[in-house]
């Protein structure tokens, strides 16, 4: 900012508003800087040979939630490790808050609350002990850490566990604490890696709401392989895979973008349309016929009762093909039962730009292999 | 704290939260690690096995009450052996169990630290040691009322066998953070304090590399303190493992980071 505010004070002058010009910029440059709370430049974590993050780079503004996507071993856990100092990059920068992860870890621990995959918790401890323990690190003085814990208590929905041991407390609960441990000293940022994984729907609903109430006031970094979480609490969506970053957005804006959508049509498996004469279609002459009213298409069998045929083709492109598909059942002579036409949702995509890609790498390391 | 808070922040950076002081960090974590031995069985187990094992060696092994000597030299032989056994098993969770579990990478990402987190649990852990020794002082007040005692090297000897009982502790810590497995980390603490341990009852055998060899064993330096003559080089011996055992674990502990 330093470098540039001369230059904006040059120009403010010019247009005559000097005084005026000087202070907005600089107050305009501040609201910039800051708003950036955390912050990844070509990030690059090598063990061994394999590169679990490459070359990651993304900002997270103050306020965002962010939901931090990927398949197992993308490098989502690798990542968050690395901006709460756990370990450090082999290439590359990361701030937090605006602090360096590497020169002031400890800077950058104090502003953030982490809760690390499976977060493990002393299982010999008491609840309200171990959030004292956390309170005593995180020194807040013993005259606030009733208040604190009261707190965090209610925003995670402790209440009725704080007499227990925590390794008395099913795996939801556990996972409570571990969030109030991770927000006992009110902080600005917080990484939670996935906060959901091995919890019930219930629990893990449930603790979807507490993180939604917490992102309110809060920027929230959030990793998960749940897409119907993300959908439910992120604003702004990270897919990670092999390392790098293949998408950046809001979910809808995802799901709209990858331009693909699919139908599904059920044709009725044991009668044929009234009059036509023909015997019922088999499911694999479903299958082929409904493939090809669309070029490039991918059609795969859904499953279903032993009433019908249920397919789903998958098609690129914005063009509605549902006339073609009730002509080919009209011409073919089948009982149409359902067709419907609608956009990918963030499974699909998701699934298309980690697993299309993994498929693709595969492809192509053949292909130099060949070579 | 408000003294490292006090660093001027980057100018885009948010305010600082709370760093607690080095003090307030090292002794929550002690008093927790502490703690934890009473909260499992292990604490117990290991001071009710020490206790017993020491009754066991001071009246049936070396005839404590037939000798009739008040100086006490049988039972500092005892505990000292002992010391060497139970440390491992005191020290052996610190680290391993920990990074086994993950509460490691929770205790690591607050805003603490490596050498607090090194320092508490090796206070923990040692005052554990402290505690199983403490109560072994039964014996020398029993004694002071069947007769006269000579407290000098009775006191002498206690802290020889503090500090020796310190070193092993630091030692196995030093083994505990660099497994995961907290039954390796007793093991090789256990074998290696062992060969440390009976250094200088192979001497003879050495010749004239034998004072150098000496030099390293717990036992010459214990033997000296509880002759009641506390010497400097004793002690700092004693202090010296120490150091170079948690700077061992800092390391150890450090390249986490790296690997």
């Amino acid at each position: 900012m330093r470098v540039t505010a001369p230059t904006a004070v040059v120009i403010g002058a010019t247009r005559g508003g000097d005084d005026n010009g000087t202070s907005m910029t600089q107050a305009n440059g501040e609201a910039m800087s800051t708003d950036v709370m955390i912050e990844a430049r070509d990030l690059t974590k090598i063990y061994g040979t394999q590169r679990a993050v490459d070359r990651l780079n993304f900002e997270i503004r103050r306020g965002e939630v962010v939901g931090f996507l990927g398949p197992n071993g993308a490098g989502k856990s690798t990542t968050m490790k690395i901006l709460t100092c756990f370990i450090s990059p082999t290439e590359g920068t990361a701030k937090v808050g605006g602090y360096d992860v590497f020169n002031d870890p400890l800077a950058v621990r104090s502003v953030l609350g982490y809760l690390p995959q499976r977060a493990a918790l002393y299982p010999e401890m008491g609840v309200i002990e171990y959030l004292e323990f956390a309170a005593d690190l995180r020194a807040i003085p013993k005259s606030e850490q009733r208040d604190r814990i009261k707190k965090v208590v209610k925003i995670c929905g402790l209440e009725e566990a704080l007499r227990k041991e925590i390794g008395q407390l099913s795996y939801g609960y556990r996972q409570r604490v571990g969030l109030a441990q991770a927000l006992i000293h009110d902080p600005p940022i917080l990484i939670l890696d996935e906060p959901t994984a091995d919890l019930d729907p219930n629990e893990s609903a449930e603790v979807i709401e507490y993180i939604k109430e917490i992102g309110k006031t809060r920027t929230v970094m959030l990793s998960t392989h749940d897409l119907s979480e993300v959908k439910a609490s992120c604003a702004r969506v990270l897919i990670v895979n092999r390392g790098k970053i293949v998408a950046d957005g809001a979910p809808d804006d995802l799901a709209a973008k990858s331009g693909s959508v699919r139908y599904v049509v059920a044709i009725d498996e044991k009668a044929s349309a009234k009059g036509s004469g023909k015997a019922p279609a088999s499911a694999d002459e479903v299958l082929e016929a409904l493939r090809s009213v669309v070029k490039d298409s991918t059609a795969k069998e859904l499953p279903s009762d032993d009433r019908s045929h249920v397919v789903e083709v998958t098609a690129k492109g914005g063009d509605d093909h549902r006339r073609e598909f009730f002509q080919l059942a009209v011409d073919k002579g089948w009982t149409l039962l359902e067709l419907r036409r609608e956009a990918l949702q963030l499974e699909e995509v998701f699934r298309q730009l980690t697993v299309g890609a993994d498929a693709k790498a595969a492809e192509t390391s053949k292909s130099t292999a060949k070579e | 704290m408000s003294e490292t808070a006090a660093v001027s922040a980057p100018a885009t950076a948010i305010p600082r939260g709370n760093v607690g002081t080095m003090f307030n960090n090292t002794w929550a974590i002690a008093k927790r690690e502490f703690a934890s031995y009473f909260s499992s069985a292990l604490g117990y187990i290991v001071i009710g096995m020490f206790l017993l094992l020491v009754g066991v060696l001071v009246f049936f092994v070396f005839n404590f009450l037939e000798r009739n000597e008040a100086t006490l030299q049988s039972l500092f032989e005892g505990v000292a052996w002992l010391s060497w056994a139970i440390s491992p098993a005191i020290a052996m969770r610190t680290f391993a169990e920990e990074s086994r579990t993950g509460t490691l990478e929770m205790l690591i990402t607050q805003p603490v630290r490596d050498w607090e987190v090194i320092l508490g649990k090796y206070l923990g852990a040692t005052g554990l040691f402290a505690v199983a020794l403490g109560l072994t002082f039964v014996y020398p007040l029993a004694i002071s009322k069947m007769g006269d005692l000579d407290w000098g090297p009775v006191l002498g000897g206690y802290l020889g066998l503090f500090l020796g009982g310190a070193a092993y502790v630091s030692f196995g810590v030093m083994v505990s953070s660099y497994t995961k497995d907290q039954i390796t980390a007793f093991f090789v603490a256990f074998v290696v304090g062992l060969l440390f341990f009976i250094l200088n009852y192979i001497t003879p055998a050495l010749g004239s590399a034998a004072p150098i060899v000496v030099y390293f064993s717990p036992r010459y330096h214990f033997d000296n303190i509880a002759r009641g003559v506390i010497d400097l080089r004793n002690v700092m011996y004693f202090l010296s493992v120490i150091s170079v055992c948690l700077l061992a674990t800092a390391r150890s502990l450090d390249s986490r980071r790296w690997s």
